[in-house]
């Protein structure tokens, strides 16, 4: 924590407010930072959750040959670089004109997408959630991580460890390795899973099934036990998501579906290839992370939140009977209507965990699976390619064009995290006015805001796929053009010899 | 035998050496009983302290990368360059092909659908860096560990050697491309 009264962020505050700032955001993936302004006492003035980072691959992409994509982009995330490499397939395929997959190679992509949330989601909650939800949000935080998860909760936290193990054994089986591996070609993909590689994975698939049941049953019953959990960052939202064409949950492929807080339907199957009809986003000066919203309901009403919050409450059923029974449990819970508790997101995310472990199950069953035939027949060449599909954390868009040699001229991508950016600012200063508002602030009532926004699972590393700032740099040359010395101005406001 | 200290970080990395890391599975409980995590993204200290190694993934991008990784070589008596960013730039040092500028305004003014344009501009927002660089212009790495990512082996071979008080080197089998 750092406290920094004379911090520049004081500059333009004539009441002189103090600065609080959360810095890094831990026990998230990526770079965020959460800032307060205070007044003497205590009172929240301003509470904001920046993103810092910026990439600049919408830029930096331009000029590669466009079926280097799936691999480079994945890069933009390690923890789920197989949704970013199936988007961008999904892309590559329209390019290449190709409009359906051959059954065993769309079965293998599912397969590999349920590998890959499986993994995404155990990873989140216990790796890095469950010592909030186990041990207290103001809890001891030398105690607060996987390592005390794993002192106190041993047989528990060693389920989670398996449970994404077994996810990433799934990636690595279909994609030659757990992390940024290569699956997928232009119209379809480029190995087979061998008899041999889906015996394997069948060894454990019944013990995957029981721990994603208990896993589920300890997110459901930390969140229907504690009454304070369901006002806790909790806001009223629209939501956002890809469903099936029956209204099934769905996260390779399907229409997108927008309703309002109290759930009418804004659109409903809706082609994501037209989503610039549908989505713009909002660039604001403090961050780097844009604010996407509908363009229905305009830039005040229209954000929105994505990710398993939002495909549970959206979707009419689960196809998976466990998952699908335990939505039922969610949607009682909800009286009816959508469930709004920030914190249920944990929730949401088990469910889906154990829908993709049953969806593992039905797919290893299926001869398909195993079959031969992985490419489909090459059609007309596009210049346009938008795929989407839904991510861990939520709906994720890549937008390609190339020229006549194939090479990419603009490139577009909507990262799922970007999805909730406003819902993430909504739940921090929620959490600030309720829990910290007048309070002497402790490390613990910090974690708070940091709770709020770890149930969003987001993943900042990229969601900065844009580039930042310019950095103000002085310069002096010798007459001969060498570079005598060098004075950089850092983001601390620091003038430093950088030479 | 006290317990060897180890911080972690992701500077402009995309958090995939992170995930090599855990990739150890079970292997990752057995290495914990002789190793403290200090600051690292899976903790919630803030600021490196004291370390007996320092693992860094991915390479500057801007001020904030730069004061992480000034802080890790104070603090780390063994610092460690992971995986291909790190190393060498890796995919965001892609951006150095083109100028910050180009860049930002591609994403933030020029974008598809972007409403209000402008650059991003805020005391809350470290600068960028001109180009991302790797870890060594700027401080000294000890080790270097290759991949995209290293695997889990890699890291076990690496730490099991420094553990032992041994020199690490990756055997044959573990250098190899994809
Ligand atoms: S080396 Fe590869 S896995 Fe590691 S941070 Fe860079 S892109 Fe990600």
């Amino acid at each position: 924590m750092e406290q920094n009264a004379t911090s520049p962020s004081n500059q333009g505050h004539p009441s002189n407010l103090r600065r609080v700032a959360i810095d890094p955001i831990s026990r998230v993936e990526g770079h965020g930072r959460i800032t307060l302004l205070l007044d003497d006492e205590n009172h929240i003035h301003e509470a904001r959750f920046h993103i810092v980072e910026f990439r600049g691959f919408e830029k930096f992409i331009q000029g590669r040959p466009y079926w280097e994509v799936p691999f480079l982009v994945q890069r933009l995330c390690g923890i789920c670089p197989v949704s970013h490499q199936l988007a961008a397939a999904k892309a590559v395929d329209q390019l290449v004109g190709v409009e359906r997959l051959t059954p065993t190679a769309e079965k293998l992509r599912r397969l590999l997408h349920f590998g890959q949330t499986l993994q995404s989601h155990a990873l989140h909650f216990f790796h890095l959630s469950s010592p909030d939800l186990l041990f207290g949000f103001g809890s001891n935080p030398a105690q607060r991580n996987i390592v005390g998860v794993l002192d106190k909760y041993p047989e528990l936290a060693l389920k989670g460890v398996k449970l994404r193990k077994y996810g990433q054994q799934v990636i690595a089986a279909i994609a030659g390795k757990r992390i940024h591996g290569t699956a997928t070609v232009p119209g379809g993909m480029n190995k087979i899973l061998s008899i041999a590689e889906r015996d394997a994975l069948l060894v454990d698939i019944k013990d995957i099934l029981a721990w994603s049941q208990d896993a589920l049953a300890l997110n459901e019953q930390i969140h229907t036990a504690n009454p304070e959990h369901r006002d806790f960052a909790t806001i009223r939202s629209n939501f956002l998501s890809m469903v099936g064409s029956g209204g099934e949950l769905e996260i390779y492929h399907g229409g997108l579906r927008a309703r309002s807080a109290s759930g009418a339907t804004i659109f409903d199957q809706f082609d994501y290839r037209g989503y610039q009809q549908i989505i713009r986003e909002e660039v604001r000066p403090w961050s780097y992370m844009k604010f996407p919203f509908l363009i229905e309901l305009g830039k005040e009403q229209g954000w929105y939140r994505v990710g398993p919050l939002a495909r549970v409450n959206n979707c009419n059923f689960i196809s998976t009977p466990l998952a699908e029974a335990a939505r039922k449990r969610f949607r009682e819970f909800g009286q009816g209507g959508f469930v709004h508790d920030t914190l249920a997101y944990h929730w949401a995310r088990m469910i889906e965990a154990l829908h993709c472990a049953e969806a593992i199950y039905m797919l290893l069953h299926d001869d398909e699976i195993t079959g031969t035939d992985l490419v489909a027949d090459l059609g007309e060449k596009r210049r346009e390619g938008i795929g989407v599909i839904e991510a861990p954390r939520g709906t994720l868009f890549h937008h390609y064009q190339i020229d006549e040699e194939g090479l990419i001229t603009k490139a577009n991508l909507i990262v799922s995290t970007t999805g909730n950016n406003q819902a993430m600012n909504e739940s921090v200063r929620s959490v600030a006015n309720e829990y910290l508002d007048g309070h002497e602030i402790t490390e613990g009532l910090l974690n708070h805001l940091e709770v709020a926004v770890r149930a969003y699972d987001p993943c900042l590393s990229c969601a900065t796929h844009a580039l930042g700032k310019m950095p103000l740099q002085v310069e002096l040359l010798d007459a001969d053009g060498a570079l005598l010395d060098r004075l950089t101005k850092g983001s601390n406001g620091m003038i430093e010899r950088t030479l | 035998m006290s317990k060897i200290r180890i911080a972690t970080t992701s500077l402009a990395g995309c958090f995939g050496c992170h995930m090599s890391f855990l990739d150890m599975d079970e292997r990752l409980v057995a290495l914990l009983e002789h190793v403290e995590l200090n600051r690292s993204p899976l903790t919630d200290i803030k600021h490196c302290g004291p370390c007996d190694i320092g693992l860094v993934e991915g390479g500057l991008c801007n001020t904030d990368n730069v004061h992480v990784l000034r802080e890790f070589r104070d603090n780390c008596k063994i610092l460690i360059a992971v995986g291909a960013c790190a190393i060498n730039g890796g995919v965001p040092a892609m951006r150095n092909h083109f100028t910050l500028r180009e860049c930002l305004e591609e994403a933030f003014l020029n974008g598809v659908g972007v409403e209000n344009p402008q650059i991003p501009n805020d005391v809350e927002l470290p600068l960028l860096l001109d180009k991302v660089r790797p870890l060594h212009e700027l401080v000294h790495v000890d080790y270097y560990l290759p991949g995209c990512p290293p695997s889990a082996d890699e890291f076990l071979s690496v730490l099991g050697d420094l553990l032992e008080g041994r020199e690490p080197a990756l055997p044959k089998k573990l250098l190899h491309y994809d």
